[in-house]
């Protein structure tokens, strides 16, 4: 029913873990060296608040289970998030040993010890609650909808989840990097949290051509959206149907779900500067492409992609171009791309004059972001601003009944934010449903 | 379902951790906080006259890499005006009546034992604890520790006690004494309903070395202290288990000494007692830390099959022996897994200088030492040593010998082993 498996054989398997796991006396070296502050900023940093403290001493005495427990008590996500967070700019970025200038904690390598050996163990921490009678469509079935889906059965409410891809998982299971987490690791995290019962995945329906909105609306007693982004953005330049000039999403999906081939692939562009254009990077060079090149329109210091990430592809090979945009692909015999027609920009990003060259590549991937899914909600005449759903701070938007959360809300951040706002967007449906009249 | 819930001679809760008397349970409000927490009891900040405290009055034990492991303080008891205290407690008692209360009393004459106690009761706590333990300044006035050194005080004071008291009496003992064991027999026989210890250990936790003065300084002055926290477990075991197998004790135990997680928590328990107390790593971490204790009991409990903690209390006591009936024909010998050696050779310092001179560098020249098995006395301190979990291990060798101890040797002529590394 919820998901169709992930093919064994498929490109995203080539890769390690970037970080790799604990074993136990790691674990407990690590978790030994955590002060136990009190209040301490490493949880003010966490979107889901994980009590950080609490789950590392507890590894720190041998009481796994009871650390996964913490874990998962705030974020049920906990086992993705312990791998695909970037822990540099949260929980680990603001451990108190950094004022010290001392290696901070390994809160994320702690984080994946104790919600492996709780996955690997089978322990099961959360019931369902007692069956309200009332049913939750979430549109969906990424990390917002899942940990919604999840809080709202504590609360004993039905949920049918929608997802228009053959699996669930979001880009937890199509998007990240497979140095960090593979599919089926995403899927296994999917099968975990369905594990409470009672919630429904349907996947292969895509709301809006399947189903309406307004009719989820009429069927259910409440509407989670947790759609995310859409598709790549195009830059909107001459050549750029040209084959091998692509979307880096749509093929980070491709390599996470089935094989992609890069044979005859000497020289890459990803045109972008953000986390999805360095993912692009370092996958690339992970698949074995010589010579991938970053095209980014500002400087290194601007990019939006992290620091720590971008150091990372830089170790492993790649190189950038700054302050350079595409104005257009060329192809080649083939027909296929064969180079990168590119403008140099001033420091307030104004074409320099005269200032043009040309990257050789054979395979372009364009991360410029993710277009918005305002069009769906349109429907339901939600508020939306630049693209976003508008809510107040519990998720409810301008619609009683209808909430959202995740990428959709808050225009494209973090696992861990998407899971934060599913379940907070949980207790306001639950207190909504509990208030409303049947 | 596992079952938590413990009873310390008729002083009941719904875990069996307790805060210990000290700073953390001096106040309504603290002990409420405690309780909210999941703490099971508290045993009050100890009363009597109210006393003016110096400062500094603590002191830690640093050792490398690892802080405050050991910790001593000279403070006395409650500084608080009795009728807040008596306040507090019985609204605390009012607001938790599931929680256990005890009330810790220290004063110096029969009178003022019974009046203190008849207030104690009156707030509808659930039992006293009499501080016979407190290592400075109160000894100095004839309590505390003056009182527990001494079996005859102890004895009678624990009987006007007893006989004042219409809730169950508590003494707890100081480990300040060559032998624990006729001090709980004196409580006892004063009628007590169970007994708690260890109160602290007399200490000097350090010296400043430029001012020449010991620690805590108190101007340019200082004295003994009281030592705890997790270095004084052993001590604390020992004495717990001391009583816990004498048969003519008997008497419920609160354990306590260096108890800072849910295995410490353990092993008291399986020594002996009903419920285990705390104050140092509370004082160093907070209520919070109680949260671990009562999930790891509980897993503990469950993974071991004990359904309630009465099937556990005392588990390892008929393993706790003499020396004089321990197996001397049992031979183990140091094994190290060549896999997980890290080659530092502290095992090979530590035997060389320390121990018997069998572990010897790899005569094939890897970095992985070797034991010569027919020297090694296995006495453990090459495991002790090494860094790496599991590299070292002591290795039963079956050597044909019946098993055969000191007293059988003696009283049967039972034949031992010949000796190894004696020569
Ligand atoms: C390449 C890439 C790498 C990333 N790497 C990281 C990382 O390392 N760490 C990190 O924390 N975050 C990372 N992120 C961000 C993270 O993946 C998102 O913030 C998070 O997945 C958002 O969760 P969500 O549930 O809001 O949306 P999504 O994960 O996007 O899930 C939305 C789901 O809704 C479905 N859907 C959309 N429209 C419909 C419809 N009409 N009908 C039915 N279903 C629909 C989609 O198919 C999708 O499965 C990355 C993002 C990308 C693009
Ligand atoms: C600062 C401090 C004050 C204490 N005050 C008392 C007291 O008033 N009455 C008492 O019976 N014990 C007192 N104790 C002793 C503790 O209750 C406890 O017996 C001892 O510290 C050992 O336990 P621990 O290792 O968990 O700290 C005090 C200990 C400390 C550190
Ligand atoms: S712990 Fe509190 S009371 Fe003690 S010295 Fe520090 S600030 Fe003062």
């Amino acid at each position: 029913m919820a998901t169709t498996p992930i093919d064994p054989d498929r490109s995203e398997t080539v890769f390690e873990d970037y970080k790799g796991s604990y074993s136990r006396d790691q674990a407990l070296a690590e978790a030994s060296r955590c002060l136990y502050c009190f209040d301490p900023p490493c949880v003010k940093a966490c979107p889901t608040e994980i009590d950080i403290p609490q789950f590392i001493r507890k590894i720190a005495t041998e009481n796994v289970r009871g650390s996964a427990r913490t874990i998962f008590a705030s974020n049920i996500l906990g086992m993705s998030c312990a791998r695909v967070c970037p822990v540099e700019k949260l929980c680990a970025g603001a451990c108190v040993f950094n004022d010290l200038h001392q290696a901070p904690i390994q809160i994320g390598k702690l984080q994946r010890y104790a919600t492996d050996t709780a996955y690997d163990a089978g322990w099961r921490f959360f019931d369902a609650g007692p069956d309200t009678g009332r049913s939750v469509a979430l549109v969906g079935g990424g990390p917002a909808s899942l940990a919604c889906a999840h809080e709202l059965r504590r609360h004993g409410h039905r949920c049918t989840v929608f997802e228009q891809r053959a699996v669930a998982g979001g880009l937890n299971v199509t998007g990240v990097a497979p140095y960090k987490m593979k599919a089926d690791r995403g899927a296994d995290e999917v099968a975990w949290v369905l594990g409470i019962g009672g919630i429904e995945v349907r996947t292969g329906v895509t709301v809006g051509v399947d189903v309406t909105l307004a009719e989820l609306a009429t069927d259910h007693d409440a509407v989670f959206l947790g759609i995310g982004l859409g598709a790549d953005s195009a830059l909107g330049v001459p050549g750029e149907s040209l084959p091998g000039v692509q979307g880096a999403v749509a093929f980070l999906e491709a390599m996470k779900l089935s094989k992609v081939s890069v044979a005859g692939v000497r020289r890459a562009v990803v045109v972008g500067g953000g986390n999805t254009a360095v993912d692009a990077v370092r996958a690339l060079r992970g698949l074995g492409v010589a010579d991938v090149t970053m095209l980014y329109r500002g400087d290194e210091a601007a990019m939006s992609g992290y620091a720590h990430e971008w150091a990372a592809a830089k170790v492993a090979g790649a190189r950038a171009e700054w302050r350079g945009v595409a104005t257009g692909f060329d192809a080649g015999a083939d027909g296929r791309v064969a180079a990168v027609r590119c403008q140099r920009l001033d420091a307030q990003r104004k074409p320099v004059d005269g200032d043009v060259f040309t990257l050789a590549a054979e395979l372009v991937l364009v991360a410029i972001g993710q277009a918005k899914l305002d069009a769906l909600v349109a429907p339901l005449g939600l508020d939306t601003k630049g693209g976003r759903i508008v809510t107040d701070a519990d998720g409810a938007t301008s619609r009683p009944g209808v909430f959202a959360g995740g990428d959709a809300r808050n225009g494209g951040k973090e696992v861990v934010n998407a899971a934060a706002e599913g379940k907070r967007a949980a207790t306001a449906i639950d207190a909504f449903l509990r208030g409303s009249a049947r | 379902m596992t079952d938590l819930s413990s009873n310390t001679g008729g002083i009941r809760s719904p875990n069996p951790f307790w805060l210990a008397s000290a700073p953390p349970a001096n106040s309504g409000a603290q002990v409420q906080r405690a309780f909210d927490a999941g703490w099971g009891g508290a045993v009050w900040k100890t009363l009597g006259t109210p006393i003016q405290n110096v400062s500094s009055r603590f002191g830690a034990h640093h050792v490398t890499g690892a802080r405050h492991v050991g910790f001593n303080n000279i403070e006395l008891i409650t500084d608080r005006p009795l009728e807040v205290n008596f306040r507090e407690i019985e609204d605390t008692k009012k607001k938790y009546p599931k929680h256990a209360v005890i009330v810790s009393l220290m004063v110096e004459s029969r009178d003022e034992w019974r009046d203190i106690i008849k207030r104690s009761v009156d707030t509808g706590a659930d039992g006293l604890e009499l501080n016979f333990g407190c290592p400075h300044g109160m000894c100095e006035r004839g309590m505390g520790s003056a009182v527990g050194q001494e079996p005859k005080v102890n004895q009678e004071i624990t009987s006007w006690a007893v006989e004042y008291s219409t809730i169950p009496v508590l003494v707890k003992l100081t480990p300040n004494v060559a032998n624990i064991v006729p001090h709980g027999l004196a409580a006892k026989r004063g009628g007590a309903h169970g007994v708690s210890l260890i109160n602290t250990i007399k200490s000097i936790i350090g010296v400043d070395i430029d001012r020449f003065v010991p620690e805590p300084r108190v101007g340019g002055l200082s004295t003994n202290g009281g030592y705890c926290g997790q270095a004084v477990k052993p001590i604390a075991l020992h004495m717990v288990a001391s009583l816990a197998r004498e048969k003519e004790f008997g008497l419920p135990i609160s354990g306590i000494g260096g108890v800072a997680n849910w295995r410490d928590a353990v092993e008291f328990i399986l020594l002996g007692s009903s419920s285990v107390q705390v104050c140092t790593e509370v004082m160093l971490r907070g209520y919070r830390i109680v949260e671990d204790m009562i999930e790891g009991l509980e897993d503990y409990m469950r993974s071991h099959g004990f359904a309630t903690l009465d099937q556990m209390v005392g588990k390892a006591i008929p393993q706790f022996s003499e020396w004089g009936n321990l197996d001397l024909n049992y031979e183990t010998v140091a094994k190290i897994d060549a896999q997980k050696c890290i080659g530092c050779n502290k095992c090979m310092i530590a035997c060389d200088d320390g121990a018997h001179q069998c572990i010897h560098h790899d005569p094939a020249g890897s970095k992985v030492p070797v034991v010569d098995e027919a020297e090694c006395v296995g006495c453990n301190l090459c495991k002790i040593v090494c860094p790496v979990e599991g590299c070292i291990t002591m290795a039963e060798v079956p050597n044909g010998w019946a098993p055969a101890t000191w007293n059988d040797h003696v009283n049967q002529g039972l034949a031992l082993r010949p000796k190894k590394g004696a020569h």
